[in-house]
């Protein structure tokens, strides 16, 4: 647990970039600092592993302050992801990933060792541990960036924008792994990024930063899309909060129909296996538009209730094989009912 | 060259041990001048260079003493620490170190400031303390920009040696002085020849030297495709023996 206590950063130009910070960040879970430019998420981010000094105030991690603690010994114990990576050029893979253990006093072979292990954690082969950085693309630095972080296996782990300087395909695979291993690892994280879908995507937690250091909202991300607390987080959450929240719904409640159902006049069409082959009508077969899982979110089965000519998602079972329908008019007052009984709960 | 000038420099005469004028001696005085001047530039100049990079505080003097090093004529320098302190070898030294310091500070400098900001965050925010900073980030990655200041003024320390004569001592400046006090031009380009070679070889001598110690990584190396990964993968080794033995970096 990181907690955050009447923290204040004032420039000596007077800018504040942090203004009475309070805010505890629970162990184990990802907690996602947001907001436009200039708000002090990174600030606060650097102030946990004293890379800033806050001006008044207290940072403690698990119960102690950091004030008094020798920052180097105190940043070998958390781990650090940059944007860009910040790999040393002058070292392989594998000695980059090896940095913090030979630091803390661990032999260099050992320390090697160990990340070779590490390499595979995060998705780079033992083929890449002795190249240097710059044989490397922008998303294979930032898995290095991270296995660096995570080799002195800290409990704490700062990310500073870690996925931003990747493209938009890379970031969407690297975002994936990173909660494919936090799901193995639990580590606290605390994380910065400008992006809004991010933080929704990745956050267990998030915490959205008005300019001036202030912190607008901690929540967790449904809860953000839900009930932003006032126009300026309901403004930076952007638009469509109301469809980007079904994410965070399952779909498992909704009323199921038969496959049989005749739905505004076309029926599913299925092949000798029971996998559907599109809506047959008048006109002949019309496509599908896909289909879903009993696991997938409400926001998925919304979509395909869109995108279907008959206006009705098909589920599909593990085998592919189709096993109900859900009409676009039973999901949206399943979605009715839960807006009702989450604004009802929150007034009450 | 002409026939005159290889004669002399095959002059079984001049290379043996006896012949105090010969040029084994004369090469081997040259060496030394060059080599006092350049540790003792090396000594002043690479450490306030390292401070002023790693703070980047102090740029102005840095640039100002590489400016003004270079501005003043060398010879001048001679003469006036001669005037002062008097004959020997400390003016010769003091010349060549003036010469010397320019080009390595301001080169040392260069070269820490052009490592990348977010490598050295990155340096910091691992948990490295400042003097791990420079000398086990810092410092390695700026090698090549310093390899090139250092080697640049070895090259100007040896050429420029040949003053040492002009005050009486010895050196391969021998060789220029009695030829033109003695009319005996083949002389003075065999001596010119012998500075220049000596350069050269120096030189290609800290090319070698350059590439066992300086990373794959930083120098372009790593960066060209198969063969130069194989080569990475060599020179990795001794960069890595080099690390070992140097507790700075551990």
């Amino acid at each position: 647990m990181i907690e955050f206590d009447d923290v204040t950063k004032r420039y000596p130009d007077g800018t504040v970039a942090v203004g009475n910070l309070s805010m505890t960040i629970p162990t184990g879970a990802i907690t996602v600092l947001v907001g436009p430019s200039g708000c002090g998420k990174t600030t606060s981010l650097r102030m946990i592993n004293r890379m800033i000094d806050p001006t008044s105030g207290s940072i403690r991690i698990d119960g102690e302050d950091i004030t008094g603690q020798d920052p180097a010994l105190l940043r070998r114990s958390i781990g650090y992801v940059i944007q860009h990576a910040g790999l040393f050029p002058h070292r392989t893979v594998v000695d980059n990933v090896a940095t913090v253990p030979v630091l803390e006093g661990m032999s260099r072979k050992q320390a090697r060792a160990a990340a070779y292990t590490l390499l595979e954690r995060v998705g780079l082969t033992a083929g890449m541990a002795d190249r240097y950085p710059v044989q490397l693309s922008g998303g294979q630095q930032q898995r290095v960036g991270v296995a660096r972080a995570l080799a002195a296996d800290p409990p704490v782990m700062l990310m500073d924008e870690p996925f931003s300087a990747v493209d938009p395909v890379v970031r969407e695979g690297l975002q994936q792994e990173f909660l494919r291993l936090q799901g193995e690892l639990g580590k606290t994280i605390v994380m910065v990024t400008h992006d809004i879908d991010e933080a929704i995507k990745l956050g267990d937690h998030v915490a959205v930063f008005a300019e001036g250091g202030r912190l607008a909202q901690l929540s967790a991300p449904e809860e953000l899309l839900a009930n932003p607390v006032d126009d300026f987080v309901a403004g930076f959450v952007g638009r469509d909060r109301g469809y980007r929240g079904l994410s965070f719904a399952g779909s498992a409640d909704l009323d199921v129909e038969p496959v049989t159902t005749e739905v505004e006049g076309l029926r599913l069409s299925l092949d000798d296996a029971g996998r559907p082959l599109g809506w047959a009508g008048v006109g002949g077969l019309l496509p599908t538009e896909g289909s879903y899982h009993a696991g997938d979110s409400l926001r998925v089965v919304t979509d395909l209730t869109l995108l279907s000519p008959a206006g009705a998602a098909v589920r599909v079972d593990a085998e592919g094989r189709a096993d109900g329908l859900v009409r676009q008019s039973t999901v949206a007052a399943y979605v009715r009912r839960r807006q009702l009984g989450r604004l009802g709960s929150t007034e009450s | 060259m002409n026939a005159d000038t290889f004669d002399f420099l095959l002059n079984g005469e001049y290379w043996t041990w006896s012949n105090y004028d010969s040029f084994p001696h004369r090469i081997l005085e040259h060496l030394h001048y060059s080599a006092l001047a350049l540790v003792i530039a090396f000594v002043i100049a690479f450490p306030i260079g390292l401070l002023i990079g790693h703070t980047d505080r102090g740029s102005f003097f840095a640039i100002n003493v590489g400016n003004a090093g270079r501005a003043l004529p060398t010879l001048g320098v001679l003469m006036l620490v001669l005037v002062l302190v008097g004959t020997g070898l400390m003016p010769v030294v003091v010349a060549l170190v003036i010469l010397a310091i320019p080009p390595i500070l301001t080169t040392t400098y260069a070269g820490i400031r052009s490592v990348s900001d977010v490598t050295v965050d990155a340096a910091r925010g691992v948990g490295m303390r400042e003097w791990q900073i420079i000398t086990g980030v810092e410092l390695p990655t700026a090698l090549p920009i310093i390899f090139g200041g250092v080697r640049n003024a070895v090259l100007q320390v040896i050429s420029t040696a040949t003053i040492a004569a002009y005050v009486g001592l010895g050196g391969l400046g021998r060789y220029l002085f009695d030829g033109l006090a003695l009319t005996d031009y083949p002389r003075v380009v065999a001596g010119s020849v012998l500075v220049a070679a000596l350069a050269v070889i120096i030189d290609l001598l800290l090319g070698l030297v350059q590439r066992l110690v300086v990373s794959p990584g930083v120098d372009g190396r790593a960066s060209k495709g198969r063969r130069g990964r194989r080569d990475a993968s060599a020179a990795a080794t001794a960069v890595r023996t080099v690390e070992e033995v140097s507790p700075a970096t551990s």
